[in-house]
C-alpha cells in the first residue's frame, strides 16, 4: 500500500492556522495555491482531512480589498501593476477531518487530538490517496455531519481519487454500495451524489 | 458451488469451508418462519423455493427450508429514485436499500456434531449466518444409504448430494406419491418398490393397472424402464389378467390370473355399485341371492331366464325390476376377459397368499382391462379384501401363540382416489387398511393423480407424502391436509417443476424435502440388482 515509486510525493503548501479535532483552517504559503475541494490533504504525518472548502481575502482582516483593474484590460494586468497583492492577500483552506494514522496502520475516523498549529499540510500522492479512500468509510463522517455542502464534498473527494485506483469505476460504485449502506431511506440522497460521479463515462 | 463437489468434509472447520453463505438471519418467528437476508449477488439468484440451508448459532444448528423469497427496500422511494437514477444506481442499491429476504421455515436443529436433528423448537439468534446446506448437512438428516435407507433422490441445486428415505420407517404406516400426469409418480413407485424388494422390508403387492412395473413400461423419452420381474427374477411373481397382451409385450409372467364369479361376493358388488349403476335395492338383492345359493350366486342368478325373474323376486321377495336390472349389471362381470364360471384350484387369491407368504413378491399386470375401471375395482377389492383377511388371520394368530409376525405387506395402487373416494372409501378395504394404520402389517402405496378426490379421513393418515408437481389448487391442498407448516409448503409444491421432482415429507422423513428423482436407468439396475440386466428363465422363474 506505499505510494509507487513513479509517483510524486505529497506536496507541502501550506500549514494549520486553527485546529480542532473536526475540522482544520490551513493557509497556503502561495497566493491561491490551494488543492481543490475534495482533495486529500495531509496535516503533519498522521491526520488525513478532505479539503471542504477554499476562500481568499484580504491578510489584515481590518482592511478591505479594493478594486484595482479600471483602467486596465485584464485581470494579470492587475497582479502586474500591484506586486504589493501577493502579500496583502492570502487563501485559506477549510478542512474536515477524516481519519489518521498510528503507526502503519490507517484508521477512517476522528483521531484523539488536533494537530498543533502551524503543522504543514500536504496534498496527499496518489498512492496515499489510494491508500486511505478505500474502502470509503471516511465517507460516514461527511454523511452524518452538519456541513451543508457535504454531499459535494464527498462527490469530489471520490472523483478526484477514482483515477488513482486500476479500476477507478468498480472503486466508485463500492464506495456507492457502502454509502447506500448508510443511507438506508435516503435512495434520493444517493441518487443526488451519484449524479455528480463520472460513472457512465468511458474511461473513468 | 462449492457444495457440489460429494465429498464428505472431514471436520466442522473443512465443512463450513464446503458450505456457501447465503446470508444472515434478521427476524421472523417458529410458527411463521425465519427471514434470511440474503447477501451477495449470487445467494440472491441462486437460492430457490425448496433449497435446504443450515443457519448456525452458538450453540445449536438449525436445518431448514426456503419456502418462500421476497424483493424488500428500506426507502419506499427507492424505485422512483432509480427510475431517474439510471442503472448504476440501481447497482448501488441493490443489496443495501434495495435487497432479497428468503423466509425458511426451521425444522430442524442439533446441538453438536454427530447428534441425531431435533424438531426445532428454538430459533437462532439474530444474525445467525445462514449457508446452503453441504453433503454433510444431507447425511446428518437424512441419513447415508445403508440396510435400512434407499437413496432416492438429490436436494435441489445439489446433483451429487443423495438424499435417503428410511424405508423400515417408510413401510410402517400407508405413504403416497401423488403429482399430475407426467410428472414422475411411476418412476419414483419403481425406486421405492425396487428398495424394498431389494432390502427385503416387506412384500409388495401391486396393482400394476397400467402393465409397468412387471415387465417393461414406457418412457416419455423413448426408452423402456426396467420392470420388478427383470430386475429381480424369480422374486418377483407377475399375475396377469390379460395373457395376449403379455405374450405380445414379450413380458414373462408366471400365472395367468382367472376370478371365478364364485369368488365375488355381494360386498364386491357393493363397491363397484356406482361404476356398474347398480342401486342400494340392488346390492342388497345380492346379499339375498348370496344367501340362497352361496358362492355360486352369479352364475345361479345369470343362469335363469328373463322370463323366471318375476317368480324368482316372489321367491325370495324382491322386486323384479330390480333384479332385471341386477342382471343385466353383473352381466358385465360375467363378460370381462379374466372372469371364469368358477375358480380353478383354491383360487387366484390363495395362489398369491402362497407366493406372498414366500416372500414372493406379486404384481397382477392387469393388461387392457387396466383401461376398465369396473375389471381394476373388482379385482383390486376382491384380492385386497382376502389377503387382508389372511393376514389378520395371521397376525392375530401370532399374537395369540407368540410366534413370528407375517413380514409387512406394502399394497401398491394407482388410482387410488376411486378406492378412497369419500363416497366408497368407507366401503372399500383400502379405506379400512389406511384407517388401521399398521396393525396388521398391511399399508398401503398410494399412486394418484387426483389427491382431492380422496376421503380426507384416509388423506390424512397417509404417514410420508411423496408430491411431485400438482396444478389444482384443492389438490395441494389436499395433500397438505394435516401436515405441520402447510402454509409454507404450499408455496414450495406451487414452484416444483413439472418432472421429476418432488417435495417429500411425513412420518419417514426428519424434515420435508424437495428432491430431484434419483435417475430410473442401468446405474440403478445395478445398483438394486445383482442380478443386473440380462436374465435366464431360470433367473426368471426359479
Ligand atoms: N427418475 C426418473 N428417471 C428417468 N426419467 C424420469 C424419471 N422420473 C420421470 N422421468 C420422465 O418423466 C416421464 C413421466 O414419468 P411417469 O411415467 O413416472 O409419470 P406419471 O406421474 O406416472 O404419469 P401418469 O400419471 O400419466 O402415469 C417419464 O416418461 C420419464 O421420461
Ligand atoms: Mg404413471
Amino acid at each position: 500500500m506505499s505510494s509507487a515509486p513513479s509517483a510524486p510525493a505529497a506536496a507541502k503548501f501550506g500549514e494549520v492556522i486553527e485546529a480542532s479535532v473536526e475540522r482544520l483552517t490551513g493557509q497556503c504559503h502561495a497566493l491561491y495555491d490551494a488543492p481543490p475541494l475534495g482533495a486529500l490533504v495531509r496535516a503533519g504525518d498522521a491526520l488525513f482531512t478532505l479539503v471542504d472548502g477554499v476562500s481568499t481575502a484580504a491578510l489584515d482582516p481590518g482592511r478591505r480589498v479594493i478594486a484595482r483593474g479600471a483602467g486596465l484590460d485584464s485581470e494579470s494586468d492587475v497582479y502586474a501593476e500591484h506586486p504589493q497583492l501577493e502579500r496583502l492577500l492570502r487563501t485559506d483552506v477549510t478542512l474536515t477531518v477524516v481519519g489518521h494514522r498510528d503507526g502503519g496502520r490507517i484508521f477512517r475516523h476522528l483521531p484523539p487530538s488536533p494537530p498543533r498549529i502551524h503543522t504543514f499540510l500536504y496534498a496527499c500522492s496518489s498512492g496515499e490517496t489510494a491508500a486511505f479512500m478505500e474502502p470509503a468509510d471516511w465517507t460516514a463522517i461527511l454523511l452524518s455531519g452538519a456541513l451543508p455542502a457535504a454531499d459535494d464534498v464527498i462527490a469530489a473527494a471520490l472523483r478526484q481519487a477514482a483515477p488513482c485506483f486500476p479500476d477507478p469505476r468498480a472503486f466508485l460504485m463500492s464506495a456507492c454500495r457502502l454509502i447506500a449502506a448508510q443511507l438506508p431511506a435516503d435512495a434520493a440522497r444517493l441518487a443526488a451524489i451519484m449524479r455528480r460521479l463520472p460513472l457512465d463515462e468511458p474511461g473513468v | 458451488m462449492t457444495t457440489a463437489n460429494g465429498v464428505e468434509p472431514e471436520s466442522l472447520e473443512s465443512e463450513s469451508a464446503a458450505r456457501e453463505r447465503v446470508g444472515a438471519v434478521v427476524g421472523g418467528s417458529l410458527s411463521r418462519g425465519l427471514d434470511v437476508r440474503l447477501e451477495a449477488a449470487p445467494a440472491v439468484e441462486n437460492v430457490k423455493v425448496g433449497t435446504f440451508v443450515t443457519m448456525q448459532g452458538r450453540f445449536n444448528r438449525f436445518f431448514g427450508i426456503v419456502t418462500d423469497l421476497r424483493l424488500d427496500s428500506s426507502d419506499p422511494r427507492a424505485g422512483l429514485a432509480v427510475a431517474f437514477g439510471g442503472a448504476a444506481l440501481a447497482e448501488a442499491l441493490s443489496g443495501a436499500t434495495a435487497y432479497s429476504t428468503a423466509s425458511v421455515s426451521p425444522m430442524l436443529t442439533t446441538s453438536a456434531e454427530g447428534e441425531a436433528p431435533q424438531p426445532a423448537r428454538s430459533l437462532p439468534p439474530h444474525f445467525a449466518p445462514a449457508h446452503r446446506a453441504s453433503p454433510g448437512d444431507v447425511a446428518a438428516v437424512f441419513g447415508g444409504e445403508d440396510e435400512r435407507h434407499i437413496w432416492i433422490g438429490s436436494p435441489l441445486d445439489m446433483e451429487e448430494t443423495r438424499v435417503c428415505l428410511n424405508l423400515e420407517e417408510f413401510v410402517k404406516r400407508s405413504n403416497g406419491v401423488f403429482g399430475k400426469s407426467g410428472s414422475g409418480k411411476s418412476f419414483l413407485t419403481r425406486i421405492l418398490l425396487a428398495g424394498i424388494l431389494q432390502r427385503g422390508t416387506a412384500v409388495n403387492l401391486v396393482f400394476d393397472m397400467h402393465s409397468e412395473y412387471g415387465w417393461q413400461g414406457t418412457s416419455e423419452s423413448g426408452y423402456a424402464p426396467k420392470g420388478l420381474k427383470q430386475l429381480f427374477g424369480a422374486r418377483v411373481s407377475v399375475f396377469t389378467l390379460d395373457p395376449d397382451s403379455s405374450r405380445r409385450r414379450g413380458a414373462a409372467t408366471d400365472v395367468d390370473a382367472r376370478i371365478g364369479l364364485d369368488e365375488i361376493e355381494p360386498e364386491d358388488v357393493g363397491v363397484l355399485a356406482a361404476t356398474l349403476g347398480v342401486t342400494d335395492l340392488g346390492a342388497q338383492a345380492c346379499h339375498t341371492l348370496k344367501e340362497r345359493w352361496g358362492d355360486g350366486w352369479i352364475a345361479e342368478f345369470l343362469a335363469r331366464a328373463p322370463d323366471e325373474l318375476a317368480e324368482l323376486a316372489e321367491k325370495i321377495g324382491e322386486n323384479a325390476a330390480t333384479l332385471g336390472a341386477l342382471r343385466r349389471r353383473l352381466r358385465v362381470l360375467q363378460r370381462l376377459g379374466f372372469v371364469a364360471e368358477r375358480a380353478e384350484g383354491g383360487g387366484v387369491v390363495r395362489e398369491i397368499m402362497e407366493h406372498l407368504a414366500d416372500n414372493r413378491h406379486v404384481v397382477i399386470e392387469f393388461g387392457r382391462h387396466g383401461d376398465n375401471l369396473t375389471a381394476y375395482l373388482l379385482v383390486a377389492n376382491l384380492i385386497t379384501r382376502r389377503i387382508h383377511e389372511e393376514y389378520r388371520r395371521r397376525a392375530e394368530r401370532a399374537l395369540a401363540t407368540g410366534g413370528a409376525q407375517p413380514t409387512p405387506l406394502v399394497i401398491t395402487i394407482e388410482e387410488a382416489h376411486r378406492f378412497l373416494d369419500p363416497g366408497v372409501a368407507s366401503r372399500t378395504i383400502f379405506g379400512t387398511i389406511a384407517r388401521e394404520m399398521r396393525k396388521y402389517r398391511v399399508t398401503l402405496l398410494v399412486v394418484d393423480q387426483r389427491p382431492a378426490g380422496i376421503d380426507d379421513e384416509v388423506l390424512s393418515q397417509i404417514g410420508t407424502r411423496i408430491v411431485c408437481q400438482l396444478d389444482n389448487d384443492r389438490d395441494v391442498e389436499a395433500v397438505l391436509s394435516g401436515a405441520p407448516g402447510s402454509r409454507e409448503l404450499r408455496g414450495v409444491i406451487a414452484r416444483l417443476e413439472a418432472q421429476r421432482q418432488s417435495l417429500m415429507f411425513g412420518h419417514a422423513l426428519p424434515m420435508p424435502v424437495v428432491v430431484r428423482t434419483r435417475a430410473y436407468d442401468e446405474d440403478f439396475y445395478a445398483a438394486v440388482g445383482a442380478a443386473g440386466a440380462n436374465l435366464s428363465r431360470e433367473d426368471l422363474f426359479g
